[in-house]
């Protein structure tokens, strides 16, 4: 590796560097505060030198790694999310965490992030699976966490059982693309010739339909979503933000790197199995969601439909696909967080204000609060002058200008009934008051400072990119 | 720049009138009320400043400042005549709606008024937007507020009536969406440029078939707005349970955006879909007449029986847009306002009735004429608005509806249509002899219109008298741009049949000419003028 690799890497090397000073840090001193810090500190000198070393043309380390403008901004959105999920972390942690030990939460926080940094860049193979295993095997850990939580536990063991067996799914697939094909490398992919005899052909659709069970599965895409609502439901409030935003975007940007060097779009058969898969989504994603009334398996649904809005823009194609893509999960990212972010912040107990009774007059409790709410599920039903809406616009953009009318239908008609449970949320914040709201939790003021600062923030962005969207859409649509 | 700062200041007065709700209950109305009175004197001044007979201009005014130009997406906003009427419409009925609430609503009045200006923002968006991009934005933003002020200050079923509402308007308004996005892109194939500008996306060459299928996303849009029949069915629980500030912003000028809706967009940009659509969507309006006036006698809730006056009022709209002629399409704008204007009166005395007596229910009324006469009075002119009477703003518009859906042909239509006034008259007296004639069947005890609410009900009764006798000042206004939209289509159906169309342009003429004489109007207004 050359000085130029290691430059061009520098945020995750920080990064990295970053988990072994905590890892001694912690065995000089154990703090809580201090660990804390630490974080925040790794993490926002990894951002800004994402400012710094982000390259003006591609940078290519071995056929492992591709740095370019696409990666770097992946990985500021993978840095912003977890500083966040970070703040809420610690506010979480330390008001409800029985237990001692919390350093060793922040450890594998970033280790997750790593995995996630890492993948954002891959274009192979092993660099690819080697990524998705840090994340995954840090994110068993950090779902079970709480472990007094019966549900963290079985959440914790679902989320292990599951993505063992669909990383062996993706292991087998790769394995058979590379019988056929020789090659590792998403870019050497895409010279194979279409024209490949029948049961090499066969191998290759067969090797790749059992990849995309493999990533299908990091997305909760339906079929492969059964285990999102339990694993969101059982791990806490941040980390389930985590999987919704840092797991699920690292993965959205590596399936568009593979899409494009691989360039799969030329196999009809693929983009028919996506299609299904979306369309599915989006559909029963929203179905189920109507069924709950906890907010959080609510949102656990709803991000399954959301993704499927998500590969509609895949599925676009090379020109339009990718930057709506990107856009509509930055949108996602900072809804997701702010939702999260408004559950935790509201908690009072090891148990989470989940229940849908727990929100009843919240309106008129905390008003602040249930605006900052408010405004994130009207930006995830997309409505205009939340972020959200010109997300969807973006999305529907993209399939209509490709005529990809059945998708575009669907996203619509997922819309419709998504609107339904969101509005039930909403309404329930209106109600008139009981005295279920928590209050204590507020009195501390000086503890919400930073996440509330955060949740302004987040807030602010939905609807100034809802409003003024334009820097954002030439950001995206720079990225090439 | 003025355009933008009327929306800039309707969000505004709502956004203090939200902080200063923090401290007081007073200020927010006070503060509602001097954004509104602001809002129509410039709306006003617009008004008189404008010449309408030598305006050759496409636009009064506009206003263009770029918003997306990744996706040609544009803040444009432009006023002609039709706009302007529109208008004058909401920024009277801001003030009325403002004032209606100022007793009616005591909890979260800041928030209220928040929530009434948006709407209002929202709408004068819609009316003035010639982005697409911009107007389905503005579309949406109206509704939000409306399911706020359903929702929290609403009646009993509130949540229900209000989400129904919204899944209505947000499904249909979707499929528009992608119609706009559909546009959008068959212009994009036509000439390589991204806009969503109304002014370019006109006339836009594409295949019939596409057309009508563009065309009908945006129809169902209009029509569930419009709540024509089929699809009417979220206005009455809307209409029954909404506070009485939003039944009058939902009769007054929600459907109405329906209408514009139709004339501004559907016309023009698919002048050919439109001709084919036209027997169908005449079929719709005066089934809407029919039956919503059918319902309408059914009721025995007050406001949901005005719901109901409304679906069947809609349908005269519905039948004169689609008539094609300048006669049927300026009935049609008076309709719009003559509507607003009536329904909005019911409205607010359905609300005074049940502020006193706290039900809706005509049953348990009757015999009020003597224990509120100054009620009564108001309650029978604009029964006998809404039902037609001579000399009131709805008959001139029906009339000219009427006489223009004849002379498009639709002869049988037109004949069951007109049976939609004699059921208006049904109705109509029904509510008068349930509500203030008949015996007493209960003893109440109530209060007759205080000073606030007469100053409310003459206003409004200024409006639909002027209106009866001087259309004139309306139909100036909105004669340059109804003939350009006529033209449109006009110059399509010349194009099939030129000798047919001719012939029926001079009876239409004539026919107009004599109309105009008959209401001993100034002929100066020259209805007919050809060019």
């Amino acid at each position: 590796m050359s000085a130029q690799d290691i430059m061009s890497l520098l945020p995750v090397v920080i990064l990295a560097g970053g988990i072994l000073f905590i890892l001694l840090l912690v065995a000089v001193k154990r703090d809580h505060l201090t660990t804390f810090a630490a974080t925040l500190l790794i993490l926002t000198a990894s951002l800004i030198t994402v400012f710094f070393t982000s390259p003006e043309t591609p940078h290519v380390i071995g056929e492992l790694f591709l740095i370019d403008r696409f990666g770097y901004y992946y990985l500021a959105l993978i840095l912003l999310a977890t500083l966040v999920v970070a703040i809420f972390s610690y506010l979480s942690l330390r008001d409800f965490f029985p237990e001692k030990r919390m350093e060793e939460y922040y450890l594998l926080l970033m280790l997750a992030t790593l995995g996630s940094a890492m993948m954002v860049f891959s274009t192979h193979f092993i660099s690819f699976f080697v990524s998705l295993e840090i994340l995954s095997v840090s994110l068993y850990a950090l779902i079970a966490y709480y472990r007094e939580r019966t549900k963290a536990i079985e959440a914790g063991l679902k989320y292990l059982m599951l993505a063992a067996m669909s990383s062996s799914f993706l292991l087998l697939g790769m394995a058979l693309v590379y019988a056929i094909s020789g090659t590792m490398a998403f870019h050497s992919l895409a010279s194979i010739s279409p024209a490949l005899s029948a049961t090499s052909n066969l191998m290759l659709i067969a090797g790749i339909a059992l990849m995309i069970v493999g990533i299908g599965f990091k997305l909760a895409a339906v079929p492969f979503h059964m285990w999102t609502p339990d694993v969101y439901e059982g791990a806490s409030s941040p980390i389930s933000a985590f999987i919704a935003t840092v797991s699920k975007g690292s993965i959205v940007a590596l399936l568009l790197r593979f899409f494009i060097l691989a360039d799969l779009y030329r196999f009809e058969k693929i983009l028919w199995a996506f299609t299904v898969i979306s369309i599915l989504s989006m559909l029963i994603g929203n179905l189920l969601a109507l069924m709950q009334n906890n907010v959080k398996r609510i949102l656990a649904y709803s991000s399954i439909a959301h993704f499927g809005y998500l590969l509609v823009a895949l599925i676009a194609g090379k020109e339009m696909g990718p930057p709506a893509a990107t856009f509509y999960l930055t949108v996602y990212v900072i809804t997701i967080l702010a939702a999260f972010g408004i559950i935790s912040l509201l908690s009072q107990s090891q148990e989470e204000a989940t229940d849908i009774e727990d929100y009843r007059g919240l309106f008129w409790k905390r008003p602040f609060l249930a605006a900052a709410f408010t405004v994130s599920l009207l930006s995830l039903a997309g409505i205009p002058i939340t972020a959200g809406f010109i997300g969807k616009f973006f999305v529907l953009t993209a399939g209509v200008g490709t005529a990809k009318w059945l998708l575009a239908f669907t996203l619509v008609i997922g819309s419709v009934i998504g609107l339904y449970y969101y509005l039930q949320i909403i309404v329930v914040m209106m109600k008139q008051e009981i005295n279920t709201v928590p209050t204590a939790r507020f009195s501390k003021a000086s503890s919400l400072l930073a996440g509330s600062l955060a949740l302004i923030i987040l807030t602010v962005l939905m609807i100034w990119i809802g409003v003024y969207p334009r820097w954002l859409v030439d950001i995206v649509n720079s990225l090439g | 720049m003025i355009l933008a700062w009327l929306i800039i200041l309707l969000i505004g007065t709502g956004l203090l009138a939200w902080l200063a709700g923090r401290w007081n209950s007073i200020l927010p109305r006070i503060i509602s009320l001097a954004g509104t009175l602001i809002y129509l004197g410039i709306v006003l001044w617009l008004w008189l400043g404008h010449d309408p007979g030598t305006d050759n201009q496409e636009w009064i005014t506009s206003y263009t400042r770029s918003w997306i130009p990744a996706f040609g997406i544009q803040f444009k906003l432009a006023m002609d005549g039709l706009s302007l009427l529109m208008l004058v419409l909401t920024s009277f009925l801001a003030v009325i709606s403002v004032l209606v609430s100022w007793k009616e609503i005591n909890k979260r009045v800041g928030f209220f008024h928040f929530n009434l200006l948006l709407v209002l923002a929202g709408i004068t968006g819609v009316f003035l937007s010639l982005d697409l991009f911009l107007f389905y934005f503005s579309w949406e933003l109206m509704l939000v507020p409306m399911y706020f002020l359903i929702s929290i200050w609403g009646h009993e079923n509130r949540v229900y009536a209000a989400k129904k509402f919204f899944l209505f308007t947000q499904a249909s308004g979707l499929l528009m969406f992608l119609s706009i996005l559909g546009l959008y892109f068959i212009h994009w194939q036509n000439t390589g440029v991204f806009t969503f500008d109304y002014e370019q996306l006109l006339g836009t060459d594409m295949a019939s078939g596409t057309a009508f299928l563009l065309m009908l996303g945006f129809v169902v849009a209009f029509i569930v707005k419009l709540s024509t029949v089929p699809l009417h069915s979220w206005l009455p629980d809307a209409h029954t349970q909404a506070p009485t500030a939003g039944s009058v912003i939902l009769a007054g000028l929600l459907l109405k955006t329906g209408a514009y809706g139709l004339i501004r967009f559907v016309l023009p940009l698919f002048p050919q879909a439109s001709l084919q659509l036209a027997p169908v969507a005449i079929t719709l309006g005066v089934l809407s007449i029919l039956y919503g006036a059918k319902l309408a006698f059914a009721q025995t809730d007050l406001k949901r029986l005005v719901a109901y006056i409304s679906v069947s009022h809609m349908g005269f709209i519905l039948l004169g847009v689609y008539a094609f002629n300048e006669m049927a399409m300026q009935g049609v704008i008076m309709q719009i306002i003559a509507h607003a204007i009536s329904t909005g009166a019911l409205f607010i005395i359905a609300g005074a009735l049940y502020d006193r007596i706290h039900t809706r229910d005509i049953r348990q009324m009757g015999g009020l004429w003597r224990k509120v006469p100054k009620m009564g009075t108001m309650g029978l002119l604009f029964v006998m608005a809404s039902l037609g009477l001579p000399g009131l703003g709805n008959f001139v518009a029906e009339i000219l509806i009427l006489i223009g859906s004849y002379l498009a042909n639709h002869k049988v239509l037109t004949i069951l249509a007109t049976v939609g006034l004699v059921t208006a008259t049904i109705y109509s007296l029904r509510i008068m002899q349930k509500v203030f004639y008949g015996k007493e069947n209960k003893n109440w005890v109530i209060a007759d219109l205080g000073i606030r609410e007469m100053i409310i009900m003459l206003s409004l009764t200024a409006v639909i008298i002027w209106l009866g006798l001087f259309p004139a000042s309306v139909f100036n206004v909105s004669q340059i741009p109804v003939q350009k939209i006529i033209q449109k289509v006009n110059t399509l159906d010349t194009g099939q049949g030129e000798a047919g169309h001719s012939g029926r342009d001079n009876i239409y003429h004539t026919a107009s000419s004599m109309a105009l004489k008959k209401k001993g109007q100034d002929q100066k207004i020259n209805l007919i003028k050809s060019d």
